[in-house]
């Protein structure tokens, strides 16, 4: 095994993510970066995305995936930021003044490198047939929306002539407007769920402009065929999920696609001991992006999934700067600063930052989360600390669990905070 | 006949009604952007395409393109049946133009990636 060669800052992946933290940190100070990229290209899941509606925040105009990440790896030109392509990182250690990051190419084989600083943007993976259990045979022509999007648009392959999609996410419904301008027919999109999965314009632009009907409250309870899937069964379900006997459809097809969302990829978080939030399948983070592990930085789909882009960029380049903090001057974390908890009330799904040091935010906190239902009418988003009083408000106009929403909030109200935790609810 | 539109402006996507036989009036509508799209949708539904097409690249076989304005939408299927005609020479760069001014529409047909 080579000698051990020591960067400031390693970061695991280089989609969004990985590519806004590592120009960050570089404008932040630091000069010896490495972004380890598993694929032979950077850009990540962007690179498939071939679709437009990216950088609209960010850049104020929308671009396609490849466009965003165009910018950011044209900027790496001027940078001292290293890249290794091609390599895959296989384990994560963690000790008190070093991460050790174990790569593997074949170039250079297994090496292990060692880092004063890593940030974690692996991205997600989907989610599979496995585990959402659709009844039937296992026949070729059942595809996950993003693998199917990586061979028609990467690999300029055809999955199928006859589709079914399962799942109404962005993914699905951008892939039903994908395959059907390549000449595959979609006979439908179906939906478990009361409301869609996805944006509305995703809606609109791709299945509405090609009369593909979506069935909301249905799902595919059976899947014929042998060798090749050659149909499947769809079935109304009631609001408890459970299929209503006698709404069975029939509809030939050659090819199921299941777009059935995405699960952040942590088993490198988890070996190095960083701990995981169940409700976002990501690593539970600080006000700086900074993991359970010191020294160990979160952003990107890695956290939690994002719907836009743009967030992870924003996300991103702050996990940058507080990794520059972090190498510089051992963080720009205050000893025994007040840590205060927050909680999701029972109609938000979770929080990013799960917790935050007082001491520790300069002007404002950013804090993601998402809603667990539809509110169509405007809203109030509440904080309130441990004795019950509120701390700040919010109004929106109208939520949707499909979109991330974030507010900010500013160190002069939280240091009228009583106790060590803040309540975040939503009220009609 | 009046014509139900979703506004695809912002995430809300308030359901318009646009009826053509009084000028066009949109209801439904949360904020004044949905007035214009209303109207557009019915006049004329406009489009950005997006797909890929053949290169000789040396890693990568597919390019992706765009129009770079939005087009009519009822010209999609022939501007997708012009994208498939074309092969393109690696090296190109993200903004390259490989249709001029496609079926007449004003929009070019660019390049999305750099591709070596
Ligand atoms: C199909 C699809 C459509 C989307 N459409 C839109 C849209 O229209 N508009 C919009 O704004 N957003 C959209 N998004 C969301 C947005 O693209 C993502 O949120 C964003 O790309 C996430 O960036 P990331 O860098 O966290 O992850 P990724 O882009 O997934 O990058 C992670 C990178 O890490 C690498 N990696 C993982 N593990 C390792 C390892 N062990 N070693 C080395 N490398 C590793 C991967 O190869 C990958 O390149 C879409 C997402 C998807 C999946
Ligand atoms: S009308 Fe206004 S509020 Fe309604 S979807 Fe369009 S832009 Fe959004």
């Amino acid at each position: 095994m080579k000698q051990i060669k020591e960067y400031e800052l390693i970061i695991i992946g280089g989609g969004p993510a990985g590519l806004g933290a590592a120009l960050s940190a570089h404008q932040n100070g630091l000069k010896d970066i490495l972004i380890v990229e598993r694929d032979i290209f950077l850009g990540g899941i962007l690179n498939q995305c071939i679709h437009n509606g990216f950088g609209l925040h960010y850049f104020g105009e929308e671009l396609t995936g490849p466009e965003y990440s165009q910018r950011f790896i044209d900027q790496l030109e001027d940078t001292s930021i290293e890249v290794k392509l091609d390599t895959m990182a296989m384990n994560l250690e963690n000790t008190e003044d070093y991460r050790f990051v174990h790569i593997m190419n074949m170039e250079e084989g297994y090496q292990i490198l060692k880092a004063k600083a890593v940030i974690l943007a692996m991205g997600c993976r989907e989610r599979t047939r496995m585990q959402i259990q659709i009844p039937g045979t296992r026949a070729s022509g059942i595809i996950l929306a993003g693998q199917a999007q990586q061979y028609v648009n990467l690999e300029g392959l055809m999955i199928g002539k006859k589709v079914i999609v399962l799942g109404s996410g962005d993914v699905g419904l951008i892939m039903a407007r994908r395959l059907t301008l390549e000449g595959a027919e979609v006979v439908a999109c179906v939906e478990v769920m009361p409301h869609l999965g996805g944006l509305n314009r995703n809606y609109v632009q791709c299945l509405k402009d090609f009369d593909i009907p979506l069935y909301l409250s249905h799902t595919i309870t059976n899947i014929r065929g042998q060798r090749r899937v050659e149909g499947v069964t769809v079935q109304e379900v009631d609001s408890n999920g459970k299929p209503i006997p006698g709404t069975e459809k029939d509809y030939d097809v050659d090819t199921v696609l299941l777009s059935v969302g995405l699960i952040p990829e942590n088993e490198l978080s988890s070996e190095a001991g960083v701990e995981l939030d169940p409700r976002t399948s990501g690593p539970i983070v600080y006000e700086n992006d900074e993991t359970s592990s010191p020294g160990i930085f979160a952003c990107g789909n890695v956290l939690h999934v994002h719907d836009l882009v743009d967030h992870v960029t924003e996300e991103a380049e702050a996990a940058g700067y507080a990794a520059a903090c972090y190498v510089k001057d051992g963080g720009c974390v205050t000893e025994n600063a007040t840590r205060i908890e927050l909680k999701p009330d029972s109609n938000i799904t979770y929080t990013v930052p799960q917790h935050i040091r007082l001491e520790d935010i300069e002007k404002n906190v950013r804090i993601y989360f998402r809603v667990r239902q539809n509110y169509h009418d405007p809203v109030q988003v509440l904080v309130r600390d441990g004795n019950n009083n509120q701390i700040a408000k919010f109004k929106r106009p109208y939520m949707f669990p499909g979109e991330m929403e974030n507010i900010r909030l500013p160190r002069q109200l939280l240091d009228r905070v009583v106790g060590n935790e803040l309540t975040i609810s939503v009220e009609e | 006949m009046k014509q139900e539109v979703i506004c695809v402006i912002c995430p809300r996507g308030c359901r318009l009604t646009v009826d053509p036989e009084n000028d066009y009036k949109v209801t439904g509508n949360f904020c004044a952007k949905g007035v214009p799209y209303g109207k557009a949708e019915l006049i004329n539904p406009t489009r950005v395409v997006t797909s890929t097409v053949k290169i000789d690249g040396e890693k990568i076989t597919r390019c992706p393109v765009k129009t770079d304005q939005a087009i009519p939408k009822k010209e999609i299927k022939n501007i997708m049946q012009e994208i498939n005609q074309v092969n393109l020479n690696a090296p190109v760069k993200a903004g390259d133009i490989v249709i001029q001014n496609i079926l007449n529409t004003d929009a070019n047909l660019v390049v999305t990636r750099d591709i070596d």
